[in-house]
């Protein structure tokens, strides 16, 4: 079947020329001058401060993003709602960090917190400093745990729930040894989904964080911070570093997603 | 008509079908008769063109269609679940088989008219086919495979996603439909009930092998061994032998040819007696007799009987 | 009072969450963090582009460079959601009904635009088709480079949203096509592409939404030539440097409108499409 062989040629050399062609080359540009030399680019003091960074701004999005994910999930689909609005205009809100460009995300917290804006005059900075890093990551990677827990939601259905109740458990008890265990590989799932878009969040935090250097600089601002002053070999390195744990995220994508849709 | 001679079928390690030759004569309704996993189905499916034999031929109309694709092969099919263009009207389902040949637009509607007026769905012409009963579905997949005009009709189990009710009365229908339109059909079926009311001839399969092939009343009659008696009709085992329940005789002296048995319950089921023995061996055997034979005989439980059969020629070895 | 009773009605009101008590509690966390997060600022962004007054909001939409890069972002953007509703069908296709060693590896790096960060994408994407190109390829600093990276971060919405629909499809209507005497093109045509249109457009709309506000991808690759290939996030971006504020919050009004517009009529659609569908 030639029709066939030639569909398969097509969508595959699409995929080589956008995708892996690229990919491949930068990989080997990256360990071209050697493994130590990418080592010493990720280990200096601005490159370890920038992951550390990464990680605890990751660590508070996610945290507070599964949290009300979980919440907002357990809302819509077992709450009783007397009209329609409320729960809609909740999804519709969910919804629209994807219609919203990152730059638009920093400028809104520029506005809102920064100098002249609605909020300037709170006792703590927030743009340029870390709070603001973590609203815009919080906005950008808002949605991924609601959307994933949702459906897995709905699925279960409610009766065990009813169950546990009639056996006498309280609310957090059913949720606790019922409700989250049965949902746990959604959870899973939109954790991943969140980690990863808030460790490569970009526009956003280009624009509320001020680079100040070793305190507001995150692992991508490094990137970008390093191809500016002519540091290729330290801009491939680093990215090297987030490309790394983006193929830690592709992993568990594949592997959690039977899982979630079972 | 349909010759299939010596066909092959295997799906990896499983042998579907097992050089399987039937004739289909022309203008019959046939019905391939068979439990699941069978290889009915794949029978079907190779006469359709639908898979590829491994070994042997189909032969249609005297032509080698074996490598004929299946969307040149003239075969109207039906599925089991309709397959039903979900996408599109009642109407253009059934037109779609024309609208490919590129048949004028007015030739087109005459047709859908006159097939939509035979399977009685002409005011259901605007409608999807969500929005029908599973019956009215199956009705339009008929339809719209009889559009084509097809030299042979292929039916898959089509009454098999309905209730009871309307399979009753989709296969009086259809028996009545092929007698006015008289093409050669081939209906796969697991119900015996379902193949002895509607076909002509029945080819009873097991384990990809044809058992038997012949009228209903011959095959029920004149099985060619256990499987397919016990296929199409209820059988009692008596002894080493298989004979039909019916032709049981209880006597309370012994005969000839009869077995002795233990009455062990007589329950009394309004106009009916059954009579529930124990064979020598132990195996149980229930008999149905009339009012009028149980108080003829006059049997109590633990009584000693004879049970032997009537039947016309030598019954099948169990 | 007997046990049964009790337990029923403690099963009756912890079973739901009502509108009382702690659903309320649930409600009211939740509007809370939606409202700081999402609805403040978005807020923030509508009321202040207006701060000059509604004449001061024209002028810094209207002005050359601001329509400049309204325009090609549009262009761009429809060009590449237009190229996505090709390949993404074509890959979901090859995905689901094709056989090769190492289809797995493939269909697990249609994720890899939405896990890697946008800059590297970018960094990427220069190596290959930038000035160190080994090939040869410098189309760096070009309104196709943007073409390129947008391509790129889009990737995966239309084949995800292809793909389990293609799965779902009953074969067997493609058989009874068959049977009927249709070409294999026709069948795709008449059959499974009709089925799949909704499944398309959904991933369309997720991608355009992304490309007109995509940024990081094309910081580095598109050289931000104002007039040429400079793209509404950036406009936005530079606004605000130059210390406009205002001037960006309108800019960014108007490019919350695309998406926006795309992303509600997409809704409705769906939401018509499936009063209408039935079983």
């Amino acid at each position: 079947m030639t029709a066939r062989r030639g569909l398969r040629v097509a969508a595959l050399g699409y995929l080589a020329v956008l995708l892996v062609v690229p990919v491949g080359l930068v990989v080997y540009r990256t360990f071209e001058p050697g493994i130590g030399s990418v080592w010493d680019s990720i280990t200096t003091p601005a490159a370890i401060s920038a992951f550390w960074l990464t990680l605890e701004i990751a660590a508070i999005a996610v945290a507070i993003n599964t949290v009300m994910g979980v919440l907002t999930a357990l809302l819509l689909v077992r709450g009783r709602f007397r009209n329609r609005i409320p729960p809609t205009l909740i999804e519709a809100l969910l919804d629209l960090p994807f219609a919203v460009s990152p730059v638009v995300v920093g400028l809104s917290l520029v506005l809102v917190y920064g100098r002249g804006g609605w909020l300037a005059g709170l006792p703590f900075q927030v743009i340029f400093s870390l709070p603001g890093i973590v609203l815009a990551t919080v906005f950008v990677s808002l949605p991924f745990v609601a959307r994933e827990v949702i459906p897995v939601l709905r699925e279960v259905g409610d009766e065990q729930e009813q169950a546990a109740a009639t056996l006498g458990a309280s609310r957090w008890q059913t949720f606790w040894r019922i409700t989250l265990p049965a949902i746990r590989w959604g959870v899973a799932y939109g954790v991943v989904l969140t980690t990863a878009r808030a460790i490569g969040e970009f526009g956003a935090v280009s624009v509320v964080s001020g680079k100040v250097a070793g305190e507001t600089v995150t692992m991508t601002l490094l990137v970008e911070n390093r191809f500016q002053n002519f540091d290729l070999a330290g801009a491939y390195a680093a990215s090297a570093l987030l490309a790394l744990i983006a193929l830690a995220t592709l992993l568990l994508m594949t592997l959690l997603r039977p899982r979630k849709d079972a | 008509m349909i010759y299939l001679d010596a066909v092959d079928k295997r799906f990896g390690d499983h042998r579907a079908l097992q050089s399987v030759s039937l004739e289909v004569p022309e203008g019959s309704l046939t019905a391939l008769l068979g439990p699941s996993g069978s290889g009915k189905s794949t029978l079907l499916r190779v006469i359709a063109g639908l898979e590829a034999p491994d070994g042997g031929r189909v032969i249609i109309d005297g032509e080698d269609a074996t490598p004929v694709p299946a969307q040149r092969r003239g075969i109207g099919f039906v599925f089991q679940h309709y397959a039903a263009f979900k996408h599109m009207t009642v109407r253009e389902n059934v037109a779609f088989g024309l609208r490919i040949r590129r048949r004028r637009k007015a030739q087109i509607d005459a047709k859908v008219d006159e097939l939509l007026d035979i399977v009685a769905l002409s005011g259901y012409h605007k409608r999807y086919p969500s929005q029908l009963s599973g019956g009215q579905r199956q009705r339009m997949a008929l339809a719209r495979a009889l559009a084509i005009e097809p030299r042979v009709l292929l039916l898959d189990e089509p009454f098999g996603a309905l209730d009871a009710k309307v399979r009753a009365d989709l296969r009086a229908w259809l028996r009545r439909l092929h007698d006015e339109v008289r093409v050669t059909t081939v209906l796969v079926t697991h119900d015996q009930e379902e193949a002895m009311e509607v076909a002509d001839r029945i080819a009873v399969i097991n384990e990809g092998r044809l058992e038997q092939v012949g009228a209903p009343r011959d095959l029920y009659e004149r099985p060619a061994n256990g499987f397919v008696m016990s296929f199409l009709g209820p059988v009692a085992r008596l002894g080493e032998e298989l004979v039909r329940p019916h032709d049981l005789r209880v006597t309370a002296e012994p005969r000839a040819g009869a077995l002795e048995a233990m009455a062990e319950r007589v329950v009394h089921l309004g106009f009916e007696v059954r009579l529930e023995l124990a064979l020598a061996d132990g195996a149980p055997l229930a008999v149905q007799l009339t009012r009028d034979e149980a108080s003829a005989l006059e049997i109590a439980p633990g009584d000693i009987v004879w049970v032997g059969h009537t039947a016309a020629r030598d019954p099948i070895a169990a | 009072m007997s046990t049964a009773a009790v337990t029923t009605r403690a099963g009756a009101r912890s079973a739901h969450l009502s509108s009382r008590g702690s659903g309320a509690l649930a409600l009211g966390a939740v509007t809370v963090w939606l409202s700081v997060i999402v609805v403040l600022p978005l807020a923030a962004v509508v009321v202040r582009s207006t701060d000059g007054g509604l004449d001061a909001f024209w002028t810094s939409v209207s002005s050359r460079q601001a329509v400049s890069a309204l325009r090609f972002t549009l262009a761009v953007s429809l060009a590449v959601t237009a190229i996505n509703a090709f390949a993404g069908t074509l890959i979901a296709w090859v995905l689901v009904r094709d056989e090769f060693p190492g289809k797995r590896a493939v269909n697990a790096l249609i994720d890899l635009p939405f896990a890697l960060p946008t800059i590297v994408a970018g960094l990427t994407l220069l190596a290959l088709y930038g000035p160190t190109s080994p090939a040869g390829i410098d189309i760096a600093y070009t309104q196709a480079a943007v073409g390129l990276a947008l391509l790129f971060v889009t990737l995966p919405f239309v084949v995800r949203s292809v793909q389990p629909v293609l799965m779902e499809l009953d074969r067997e209507m493609e058989e009874a096509a068959t049977s009927l005497g249709a070409s294999p093109a026709t069948v795709f045509g008449r059959i499974v592409l009709p089925n799949l249109v909704p499944a398309i457009v959904s991933g369309c709309a997720l991608a355009f939404a992304r490309a007109v506000g995509e940024f990081g991808s094309l910081v580095l690759i598109s050289g931000n030539i104002p007039f040429h290939t400079q793209v509404a996030s950036v406009y936005i971006f530079k606004q605000l440097e130059s210390d406009n504020p205002t001037g960006a919050a309108a800019v960014s009004v108007v490019l919350l409108l695309f998406s926006l517009v795309v992303l509600i009529g997409l809704r409705a659609l769906e939401h018509r499409r499936s009063r209408h569908d039935g079983a």
